[in-house]
């Protein structure tokens, strides 16, 4: 009975496109010049909205808002690889794939200011709401996705989650239910090196996220998380896989968050000055515009024309957020059930009873 | 005497136990160097070094799951839940394990462990954040559950709750959190787990509360001319039956304030407990001032759905009027 080695892995990582703007052209994905526009313009859009967010945040006119500073290129790269039919479940940083996917960036402003009704998805987008508790929708995703293998159905399905929630039991679950029912799921980590002031060597003694994968029988693998070209890369083959029904991917985007995990947090407090340095200096939109330029891509007067195009859309739906009708008191009660039992019309009666 | 807040009475509370009995430790989601979201926990890594105070993974089940283990193996683990609503992932091992190792073992095998939590609304938090779920944990046998009022009793309660022998979840009004100050002792002091306090005495109405509605109860009949007993339960896992009853007996007449919704919430409970045992005191029927029984809304119609001083006064006004 000998020792011998019955299984072996490997973990590879993927990167594409580097900082000076240099691509490794026998990996570069089949991409036209109209798609890395589109890339470019909602990776800004995506910063456009965050900052306005912020800025909002901190004059009081919305509520705790999730930043995605840094990590535009893994947010924009994955949800445009998406086609229209698939799916996608997020987590709580992924606004800029909803407004890649259709949605008004009034109604985010309204979700992130605290009214319900940002979060009704219009019928013709396949978006699930944003997920507050961590690692649970990825379970979700699995079993929609499980869904679509009974119905005979080829679509693929999207989850968002960090790093920090690939501790969470949700997550495994979710993991090896999609490995034991071959689910078309593909799992993007946005591994931005913190779960609040947790750091990433602290959430996992694993040397990547991606090996996790190994684990319950399928693909993982590590990608430049700044390098949109990348995570749009192994996110197409990813679901082209998924959609053909060869199983699930897990992708590890390795990114990092340049903002405070929330509007609630003071990031100084636990991580040092230098390492945020080092890594805005990787600045993803950044990464692709020097590509751009190294391929005439990009003018001064482009630049200047989506920045406008994207700070006018964005004031406009700040307006359009600011002067949206409150939501009626009976509102609260509409959606527990499909029809209202009558303990909560008595409520709602009440409610009307007590006056402002 | 210094004047604290609630968050820094608690902080005072753990450095002091922690201080004294070594087997005390410190463990949740960005505890350590973060000093836990609220700053609860603040300064204690720095105080009591990693081994003590635990920055964990992001894994609640994995707090409360390993915090089983510690206790039952000589530790006197205080774990937080980041949030009251993500303390369902926990769920299982609370109710499964934590409360009823005692009975499964029949005395062999105890669980000292403290669960501390931020809980209920009014922050205008994100979903998930605004949560009353006491319900839950009060219904589960083997649990105790805490909710102070004040700085000076989160102290007090805190101190009694790391030294229960039994899990205590102890959940903190986080609305309050750094809305009182007051004159909190630097000696150790402990105020018993199962006993309310009476905030205002009274003859004409008794009204129940706990929590950050103590206050708004408080302000609620501060003009008003009945005269009405407030009393704060502060622990409501197990009630303080004998002290309600004595105040029944007394007014006759009962108001119920919590922000739980209200379909099984304590008012409930409270309300057959009256009914048990004080019917024929009673000379109006209960009033029950609750949060409805929906999800919590978010921030934008939060308002709607807490007691507030006109619906408290109101429920007054009707069992008065009865
Ligand atoms: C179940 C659960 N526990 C705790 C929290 C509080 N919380 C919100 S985000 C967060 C950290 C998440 O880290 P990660 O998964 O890495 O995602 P990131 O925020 O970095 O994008 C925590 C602890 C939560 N929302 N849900």
């Amino acid at each position: 009975m000998p020792l011998k080695i019955i299984d072996s892995f490997d973990v590879y990582h993927l990167s594409i496109l580097d900082e000076n703007g240099n691509i490794d052209k026998k990996l570069m994905p089949k991409i036209s010049e109209k798609e890395i526009f589109s890339l470019y313009e909602f990776m800004l859009l995506t910063r456009i909205f965050d900052d306005k967010a912020l800025k909002l945040q901190r004059q009081g006119r919305l509520g705790t808002y999730a930043s995605m500073l840094g990590q535009e290129a893994t947010i924009i790269g994955s949800s445009y690889a998406l086609e229209k039919k698939d799916w996608m479940f997020p987590s709580f940083r992924e606004s800029g794939a909803y407004l890649l996917r259709g949605l008004s960036p009034e109604k985010l402003f309204m979700y992130w200011g605290g009214d319900e009704r940002g979060m009704f998805i219009p019928k013709d987008q396949n978006n699930f709401p944003v997920c507050i508790p961590v690692a649970t929708q990825t379970l979700h995703a699995v079993g929609a996705a499980m869904a679509s293998n009974i119905k005979n159905e080829k679509t693929a399905f999207l989850t968002y989650f960090g790093d920090g929630a690939t501790s969470e039991g949700d997550f495994h679950e979710a993991m090896n239910f999609a490995g034991v029912f071959n689910a078309p799921v593909v799992f993007i980590c946005q591994n931005n090196q913190f779960a609040i002031s947790v750091p990433r060597e602290n959430q996992t003694k694993s040397k990547t996220i991606a090996q996790k994968a190994i684990a319950y029988g399928f693909q993982g693998i590590q990608v430049d998380g700044n390098d949109v070209f990348a995570v749009y890369k192994a996110t197409k083959d990813a679901l082209h896989k998924a959609r053909a029904k060869k199983g699930p991917t897990l992708i590890e985007c390795f990114t990092y968050r340049i903002g405070d995990h929330t509007t609630a947090d003071d990031s100084s407090k636990y991580r040092a000055k230098k390492e945020l340095e080092y890594w805005q200096k990787k600045d993803p939109i950044l990464r692709l515009r020097k590509y751009m330029q190294k391929n005439n891509l990009w003018s001064k007067n482009y630049e200047d024309k989506i920045t406008k195009k994207f700070t006018d859309l964005i004031e406009n739906s700040v307006k359009k957020y600011e002067s949206v009708k409150p939501q009626d008191k009976e509102e609260i009660f509409k959606y527990a059930y499909s029809s209202m039992p009558k303990k909560l019309k008595e409520q709602s009666d009440y409610l009307k009873e007590v006056g402002e | 005497m210094p004047k604290l807040n609630m968050v820094e009475a608690i902080n005072l509370a753990l450095k002091q136990e922690m201080s004294k009995d070594k087997s005390i430790i410190v463990l949740g989601e960005d505890v350590g160097i973060d000093g836990g979201v609220f700053r609860v926990t603040e300064g204690l890594l720095k105080k009591f070094s990693k081994s003590r105070v635990i920055d964990t993974p992001l894994s609640e089940s994995g707090i409360v799951g390993v915090s089983i283990g510690l206790a039952i193996n000589g530790l006197k683990p205080v774990a937080e839940i980041q949030f009251e609503g993500f303390m369902l992932p926990a769920f299982d091992q609370i109710v499964t394990h934590a409360a009823r190792l005692r009975n499964r073992s029949r005395g062999r095998f105890t669980v000292p462990l403290v669960i501390r939590s931020p809980y209920g609304g009014g922050i205008k938090a994100l979903e998930h954040h605004s949560e009353a779920p006491e319900t839950y944990y009060v219904h589960s046998p083997g649990l105790k559950v805490v909710i102070p009022s004040t700085p000076y009793d989160a102290k007090g309660l805190l101190i009694s709750a790391i030294r229960d022998p039994d899990p205590v979840i102890f959940f903190e009004p986080k609305k309050i959190y750094r809305a009182i100050k007051q004159e909190v002792p630097e000696k150790e002091y402990s105020i018993e787990i199962g006993k309310a306090n009476i905030v205002q005495e009274g003859t004409d109405v008794t009204l129940i509360t706990y929590g950050s509605l103590v206050r708004t109860s408080l302000r609620a009949v501060e003009n008003l001319k009945e005269s009405v007993e407030i009393i704060d339960l502060r622990t409501l896992s197990p009630l303080d039956v004998d002290l309600i009853i004595n105040s029944v007996s007394k007014t006759g007449k009962v108001v119920i304030v919590h922000e739980a919704p209200k379909t099984l919430g304590l008012s409930a409970e409270i309300s057959a407990l009256i009914n048990e045992k004080a019917l024929l005191s009673l000379q109006a029927p209960i009033e029950r001032v609750t949060g409805f029984d929906i999800t919590i809304p978010l921030p934008k119609t939060e308002h709607y759905y807490f007691p507030d001083e006109k619906r408290i006064q109101m429920a007054i006004k009707k069992v008065m009027e009865f």
